[in-house]
């Protein structure tokens, strides 16, 4: 019998959200000494997805959005997805570069292509080893890949995924933003359906 | 026009005469419309992964290729299409993110295994595919209008195109 992501209680939800506070905390430190400004967290959300949904979650399904896929295996294994709009997109790359007029999000160069996949690098990293010194569970984490298309394609990768498991996708989601809400990133971090409960078990002992 | 109905992944819809089928944001999954001319009855189903034998929590016929198909043409049956008149357009199938770094290949590829299994369970059951626009790196919006059987595609930096 695998494990059914509809059957979690409400204690499980919170620790699951527990997981997004550590790793998201530890991320946003990261992108702020990165860029030299204040980033803000929000409370994390544990979203259980229908298949239907999945695509309009963070807005329309046809919206351009700039995506990067982690992965991540170890004694965890499951996905990273940075989102980024394209205002927030271009507010990050001038903060980066320097440089004030950005190409269009479409249109990317290799140095701006790079810089986004560095700062997702950079975050996963942070999200994941928090999430290990606080569980004891260690994982590595692939190389970033982004894609700059309809936010529905790109949230659609670890949903099907999931399909093999069950109707409903299990996303952790955390929103971070800089002071002046330039920048709006969603970091959702998707555990792989063995992992859940292997989390959920690693947190138990930490009590 | 009427509003158009919206078709996620793993859903069904069939429509008779005036009506559009939509479906948004498609990366690997592939959406099979099939089509009635005589009757202008339209059905799309909007597939996630090929075979449902292959899977454990196969619960859900619509998320397959091969159960999704089946149970689309006998739907479009039940709803008066003439078995024999059917035919398919077919979208979708890309690879969202290259699959060279990653440790999961398999799913980051399972679009043109998506592909091949719809053309494999199409051709089994005797449909055949009048107009095919997969595979590729980029996401995909299509349009299916019952009056005329057309299939417009929408991308992001890929262009439009009827089918």
């Amino acid at each position: 019998m695998s494990f059914d992501v509809e059957k979690l209680s409400v204690f499980d939800l919170d620790k699951f959200k527990e997981i997004g506070n550590i790793g998201a905390g530890n991320a946003a430190t990261s992108l702020s000494k990165l860029l030299n400004k204040r980033i803000n967290m929000n409370v994390p959300e544990v979203k259980l997805i229908d298949l239907e949904n999945a695509v309009d979650m963070i807005g329309g399904a046809e919206t351009l959005v700039a995506g990067v896929y982690v992965d991540f295996q170890g004694d965890i294994q499951g996905t990273i997805l940075l989102i980024l709009d394209s205002a927030s997109l271009s507010k990050l790359l001038e903060l980066l570069i320097d440089k004030e007029a950005a190409s269009p999000i479409s249109d990317l160069n290799d140095i701006e292509a790079s810089a986004i996949i560095e700062v997702a690098n950079i975050m996963s990293g942070s999200y994941l080893m928090a999430l290990s010194s606080f569980t004891g569970l260690k994982a590595i984490h692939s190389v970033p890949n982004l894609s700059i298309d309809m936010a529905g394609a790109i949230l659609s990768v670890p949903v099907v995924e999931y399909g093999a498991h069950g109707d409903k996708t299990l996303f952790i989601e955390s929103q971070l933003t800089d002071g002046s809400e330039q920048i709006n990133n969603y970091f959702f971090l998707i555990p792989g359906i063995t992992t859940c409960s292997v989390l959920l078990k690693a947190l138990e002992v930490g009590k | 026009m009427n509003d158009s109905i919206r078709v996620g992944m793993a859903e069904l819809k069939i429509v008779k005469k005036n009506e559009v089928l939509v479906s948004l944001g498609i990366g690997s999954c592939v959406v099979v419309a099939l089509y009635d001319a005589v009757e202008k009855i339209a059905g799309l189903v909007h597939i996630m992964l090929p075979y449902c034998n292959k899977i454990k929590n196969n619960a859900n016929p619509l998320k397959f290729a091969d159960t999704g198909i089946a149970e689309l043409i006998r739907r479009m049956v039940d709803a008066g299409a003439d078995r024999k008149r059917l035919v398919a357009k077919i979208a979708g199938g890309a690879q969202m993110f290259s699959s060279l770094s990653s440790f999961n290949k398999e799913i980051l590829t399972i679009g043109d295994r998506n592909v091949e299994a719809v053309i494999r369970t199409l051709g089994d059951n005797g449909i055949r595919i009048i107009a095919q626009e997969t595979g590729g790196n980029y996401g995909r919006s299509i349009e299916f209008h019952s009056d005329s059987g057309m299939m417009v595609i929408r991308s992001i930096g890929h262009g439009s195109k009827e089918l």
